[in-house]
């Protein structure tokens, strides 16, 4: 299929695509469009004009003085591949790499994949686990969000109309141990569950965690209680298995399903992959 | 002696084409002032239609007309006509008049400038829907108070078929009164999506002068399709040119006459001009043929020391909203007449019930009818084994069939070829290591790891078929194939052929036989195939009979080039034609090979005619037209081993093995390409794919986002080997391949999950065997069993 | 709306609408129809070009996205005869009907540019963004194996 018609501007400044998309409400940010392009096609989505940003140079590159700044433009493969993101937050780089396929990252970008907030996409948990800031730009001015208050629901994030994600900032998690594992979904490759774990150790001791979950919910979310279970525990089998049970709670308000992979299965996944990712973390 | 063409694993002359983008497919091929055409599907699994107001689609730019159903009159036929089963066709609109029956049955069609204009157009095509209700399982579409699709079908039941009727039905329920152990299953075939990688295409031309009518579309079997649209459109055949070009796969699902391409001969008779139709993917999904779908009760019979002695089942078959070209055909005869397999059981029978749904139409999908019976078989053998606690491989090799070379008569009233079963049973045993196999999965298991290992010992029944068998059971076609072989002055071949290879390798396979028979080079050898108007008639390319079938004719043809090379040279080197001998292309007299003509010497004085023997005619073409006396019956063995994570139900595929004879080996290298992506979609039905509705008979799995395809990644090395047992009566020895691999493949791999499973009691999981059925299964099985 | 960009190294410039696919650009408007289509949901890979030399799913961008790239389709491929990766698949039987091929060549020539290492396990994972239904992939990781070594790697 293709899409319905619509006009299509090249923006020539953020300000000018800020612009564009404030007065008209019909009005989308195209990226990489390697979100929306797919849901125009099945005409899941029909907006009625087409703002190009994915050539701004401001909003690319990525560069790391204390944190780690991405630009929002930033290809998956990009990120997957930069040393920077390796050293500061090398779960990103994974889940980076693990979006859709080598063709996709080629050309989809972080900050297109943020927007769309495809529950199932796996860049979004790590963020959230991370602890990275979103920054935004719009006609006031600038603004930034965490990862954790900027995806909201299904495809529903913080960000409002006239508003254009310039840059993502991630801390430098470099001391840490972190991994991001998913299931795959075999058809999508999408996740049906995938888990983001970022340990801070003293010794055997997990001083502090981050857990964050996607694929089985309804947005990338933390698990504070699986954070909980693992804090300030040595992460052996009592631990893991508590930390395990407790993202389960942690997620059941917010689970999504369906006929193939139900709630009830994505949820029991939560706990087998939290502890998957704190092995692999681990190393 | 020169290498002989015919078994050697030559590249394929196909390939350049394909491989540097040249290669034209339907929707490739532009012609000036074409039309497309968009059809408006019913998004509703069934509902009467109250109204369509075509007036806003007909505004819209570019659109050049809009039709409704009530334009026309195009009924697509059935060509599975079984007899004994009461079997009910209603019609099968083009375009729904009354009513829709599935997601995606046409109810209009727009002609606009280019796709895109269609497309829109179509999207606001306004449809007043009353909706009824949908009905999915086949099963529950017999049962009374389920809707009711058609008003002169009660409960559904397009048909009910006995094998052997209620005579066999009787010494049926005998063996199984008379047995020790009886072992039962309930299984469901699971609805697939064929997913040819090229969606289906039409591009008709109506040539108003000279009243002829093209139609290059993707279909399997031209000849068929000018049979079938020139009832339909009322263009006679010799004004009916049907052409398959590049064909990106059909695995079945491009045997059928589909309304879409119907509608765009009918529009372009309409419209004057070319008229090019070309699904989407999510078309294609509603829109194309599915496969399989059936709900089995299944049972098996033996003594306690391990002889088999029945077989039976009760099936229902859905068939979707209307009766396809095999529909009725492939739940019956297709499928109930391999029952036995590969062992001496003493009786078999089937009770088929087809049942239409509110789905998509059910028509042949790779193996057709038969991988469901090797699933079954093969199923109930691992079960009675379990029964009898009895290595799975013994209780097989126990009832095999002794080794036969002409012929073995099967209770099912089918005569297999030949076979010799054991040796490749004991091939793949080896090659799998299959004693070490089980210590290692009994340590394996201590250890918390569950192994598990399928073998599966079948034979199948293709290269459809002996003319007067179709009769018999009311396939509304021929099963022969046909061969002409015509050649230039200068000594080149044409070999034109009435099958219709579709990614087989057909030119290159058919070109060896030539070379390898006539020793006409490679090079002077074009196979032509594909084209009503320059090809024989011939039925197709379906149930792994090219080579068979129209293999055999080929061989045919060249006994009678051979033949008449040699009444010419007989003539040019004064002689008896007794006398002559043909060796690589070379004629001599006996004893005298100094003093020999060139077939190419001899094809030219033809051709000149100015010196022809007595009573021969000039040039040099011959035909031959072949009905097979049998099928042919390709068997072999196959093993899976698996491992399952049972924390999250994921079944790792870790080795393949296939032990395949399909007797001589035109071109091995294409046998083992056809056995590899017969595996390949006979994994994906066990572990991957099929085709969910909701409760509204709304397709969930109508795009690939959900369907799941098999990916590279799913796969380890296959590892193949083969034994070769000729077929007795095909003149070349071969037996048809294109089916065995996804025959053999779903029961291994599944029994090889189910035995991975056995220490956690799980005893069966409807496929496909995604992470979360397995999970779902060791769970309940854990609980106790209860579900 | 004007587009321009240089396909197989020649200078092309078109009239089009926004919401024209660059698939069908290539296959419409240059009548370059070795470019496949094969889903709608840019799964399959059938339609994998290469645009300033990475490989992309050209049924997920827009020709006007496309503007003043520099596009290399399978017909552009090779640089005389046939381009390794060609060869191969050829030489292994990597193909059958022939529809996927055009973009598993696609797909795998950059890979393995990028990667001419991998090994078997980490082609068959990297071929996740193409669908075959004929091969069951066996000789197509035979063809990319085989062409990775004549294109550099293995040492």
């Amino acid at each position: 299929m293709w899409p319905k018609e619509f006009d299509y501007v090249r923006a020539s400044s953020v300000d000018d695509a800020i612009q564009q998309t404030s007065d008209n409400t019909d009005a989308k940010i195209l990226a990489g469009g390697h979100s929306l392009l797919p849901a125009m096609k099945l005409r899941l989505s029909e907006p009625g004009k087409l703002v190009d940003i994915s050539r701004l140079a401001d909003l690319k590159g990525i560069s790391a003085n204390g944190t780690l700044s991405i630009g929002a433009m930033s290809t998956h493969a990009e990120i997957a591949a930069s040393a920077d993101v390796q050293q500061y937050c090398a779960s990103l780089a994974t889940a980076c790499g693990m979006v859709g396929d080598h063709q996709v990252r080629n050309f989809g970008t972080l900050g297109g994949n943020i927007a769309h907030a495809d529950p199932a996409s796996d860049p979004p948990t790590v963020l959230v686990a991370a602890g990275a800031t979103i920054h935004i730009k719009r006609s006031r001015g600038e603004r930034s969000v965490s990862a954790e208050d900027f995806f909201i629901d299904l495809f529903t994030t913080d960000l409002e109309d006239g508003e254009v994600i310039t840059r993502i900032e991630v801390p430098n998690l470099s001391g840490h141990k972190a991994a991001y594992v998913k299931m795959p979904h075999p058809a999508s490759r999408y996740a049906i569950v995938g888990v983001a774990v970022i340990l801070e150790m003293d010794g055997d001791t997990c001083k502090s965690a981050r857990v964050a979950v996607g694929g089985a919910t309804v947005s990338a979310m933390r698990a504070s209680g699986a954070e909980s279970a693992l804090s300030g525990s040595s992460l052996d089998d009592a631990a893991l298995n508590a930390a395990a049970s407790a993202v389960q709670s942690d997620i059941s308000d917010a689970l999504m399903g369906d006929v193939s992979y139900p709630e009830s299965y994505r949820q029991a996944m939560s706990g087998v992959y939290l502890k998957r990712a704190v092995k692999a973390a681990l190393g | 002696m020169s290498t002989r063409m015919f078994g050697s694993g030559i590249k394929r002359r196909e390939d350049p084409r394909l491989i540097t983008g040249k290669a034209k497919y339907t929707d490739d091929i532009k012609l000036p002032g074409t039309l497309h055409m968009a059809v408006v599907r019913s998004p509703h699994a069934h509902a009467n239609i109250k109204g369509i107001d075509t007036s806003a689609a007909e505004a819209m730019p570019g659109v050049v007309a809009v039709y409704t159903g009530e334009a026309m009159n195009l009924p697509i036929p059935t060509g599975a006509l079984i007899p004994d089963c009461n079997l009910i066709t209603p019609e099968h609109p083009s375009l729904a008049k009354e009513k829709v029956r599935y997601v995606g049955d046409g109810v209009a069609i727009v002609l606009a400038e280019n796709r895109y204009q269609a497309q829109d157009a179509a999207d606001v095509v306004k449809v007043d829907y009353e909706v009824l209700g949908a009905i999915i399982n086949p099963e529950d579409a017999t049962k009374d108070g389920a809707p009711q699709l058609f008003d002169d079908v009660p409960n559904n039941v397009a048909f009910r078929w006995l094998m052997g009727g209620a005579e066999n039905q009787e010494a049926s329920n005998k063996v199984f009164e008379a047995a020790d152990v009886v072992v039962k299953e309930r299984i469901v075939q699971q609805r697939l999506q064929p997913t040819t990688m090229e969606p289906r295409a039409a591009l008709a031309q109506w040539n108003a002068a000279t009243e002829e009518m093209t139609l290059w579309v993707t279909t399997q079997n031209p000849h068929i399709h000018r049979v079938l649209l020139s009832g339909i459109i009322g263009v006679p055949e010799h004004k009916l040119r049907i052409i398959a070009p590049e064909v990106g796969g059909g695995f079945g699902a491009k045997i059928d006459l589909y309304p879409d391409e119907a509608l765009a001969c009918w529009a372009s008779l309409q419209t004057g001009r070319p008229v090019k139709w070309t699904e989407t993917r999510s078309e294609n999904y509603v829109a194309m043929t599915h496969g399989r779908d059936h709900v089995e009760y299944v049972e098996l019979a033996a003594t306690k020391d391990g002889k088999v002695t029945g077989i039976r089942s009760t099936v229902y078959a859905g068939m979707g909203a209307y009766l396809t070209t095999f529909g009725a055909g492939i739940p019956t005869i297709l499928h109930a007449l391999i029952y036995c397999g590969v062992y001496a059981f003493e009786n078999a029978f089937a009770d088929v019930i087809g049942a239409f749904t509110s789905a998509t139409p059910v028509e042949a999908y790779r193996g057709a009818g038969r991988p469901e019976a090797t699933f079954l078989v093969e199923r109930l053998m691992d079960k009675m084994a379990n029964a009898l606690d009895m290595d799975p491989t013994e209780l097989r090799r126990k009832n095999l069939i002794p080794k036969f070379e002409d012929g073995y008569a099967a209770p099912t009233g089918v005569t297999y070829d030949s076979g010799d079963y054991e040796p490749a049973l004991d091939k793949v045993l080896e090659m799998a290591g299959y004693s070490d196999f089980r210590k290692e999965q009994e340590e394996a298991r201590k250890n918390g790891k569950y192994l598990g290992i399928g073998v599966t010992t079948y034979t199948e029944i293709c290269g459809l078929g002996p003319s007067e068998v179709n009769g018999a059971i009311g396939f509304q076609a021929g099963g022969w194939e046909s061969s002409i072989i015509r050649m230039s002055p200068t000594g080149k071949a044409q070999v034109l052929i009435g099958v219709s290879p579709h990614g087989q390798g057909g030119a290159t396979s058919f070109a060896q036989i030539f070379s390898d028979g006539t020793g006409i080079p490679m090079d002077d050898i074009e196979v032509v195939h594909g084209d009503t108007n320059t090809t024989p008639m011939g039925w197709g390319t379906y149930g792994s009979r090219n080579a068979a079938v129209g293999g055999a004719a080929l061989a045919g043809a060249i006994t009678k080039f051979k033949d008449k090379a040699k009444v010419m040279a007989a003539h040019m080197l004064e002689a008896a034609v007794e006398d002559i001998e043909y060796e690589d292309g070379q004629l001599y007299v006996k004893g005298s090979p100094d003093n020999a003509k060139a077939i190419q010497e001899i094809v030219l004085m033809s051709h000149l005619g100015w010196d022809m023997p007595a009573g021969a005619e000039p040039s040099f073409e011959v035909s031959n037209f072949y009905n097979p006396p049998n099928f042919v019956y390709p068997f072999g063995a196959h093993i899976a081993i698996v491992e399952i994570d049972a924390e999250t139900g994921t079944v790792e595929l870790k080795r393949y093995l296939a032990v395949d004879d399909c007797g001589h080996q035109i071109n091995p290298m294409i046998v083992a390409g056809q056995i590899h992506g017969g595996l390949a979609q006979g994994i994906g039905q066990a572990l991957c794919e099929g085709s969910i509705y909701d409760d509204n008979g709304q397709l969930l799995t109508g795009s690939m986002m959900d369907y799941a395809v098999p990916r590279a990644d799913m796969f380890p090395n296959f590892e193949l080997d083969h034994t070769v047992t000729p077929s007795p009566h095909q003149p070349l020895g071969i037996k048809g391949v294109g089916e065995t691999g996804t025959i053999a493949s779903t029961p291994t791999v599944y029994n090889a999950v189910m035995d991975a499973l056995k220490p956690l009691s799980v005893e069966s999981v409807d496929m496909p065997l995604t992470p979360y059925r397995v999970w779902e299964a060791i769970q309940n099985a854990s609980n106790g069993g209860s579900a | 709306m004007k587009v321009s960009m240089t396909v197989n190294g020649k200078g092309v410039e078109r009239d089009v609408e926004p919401r024209m696919l660059l698939v069908h650009f290539l296959r419409e408007e240059l009548d370059m129809t070795g470019t496949k289509i094969g889903c709608d949901t840019s799964q399959c890979g059938a339609c994998t070009v290469h645009l300033d030399g990475k490989a992309l799913k050209s049924c997920t961008m827009l020709a006007v996205q496309a503007d003043g790239a520099d596009i290399t389709t399978i017909e552009g491929l090779a640089n005389g005869d046939l381009h390794v990766m060609q060869e191969s698949f050829w030489e292994n039987h990597g193909l059958q009907c022939g529809y996927c091929t055009p973009g598993m060549i696609m797909s795998t020539t950059a890979l393995v540019q990028d990667n001419p290492n991998m090994s078997e396990g980490e082609i068959r994972h990297q071929l996740e963004g193409n669908l075959c239904r004929c091969t069951g992939y066996h000789n197509i990781v035979k063809a990319v194996q085989q062409a990775s070594e004549k294109m550099g790697g293995g040492d």
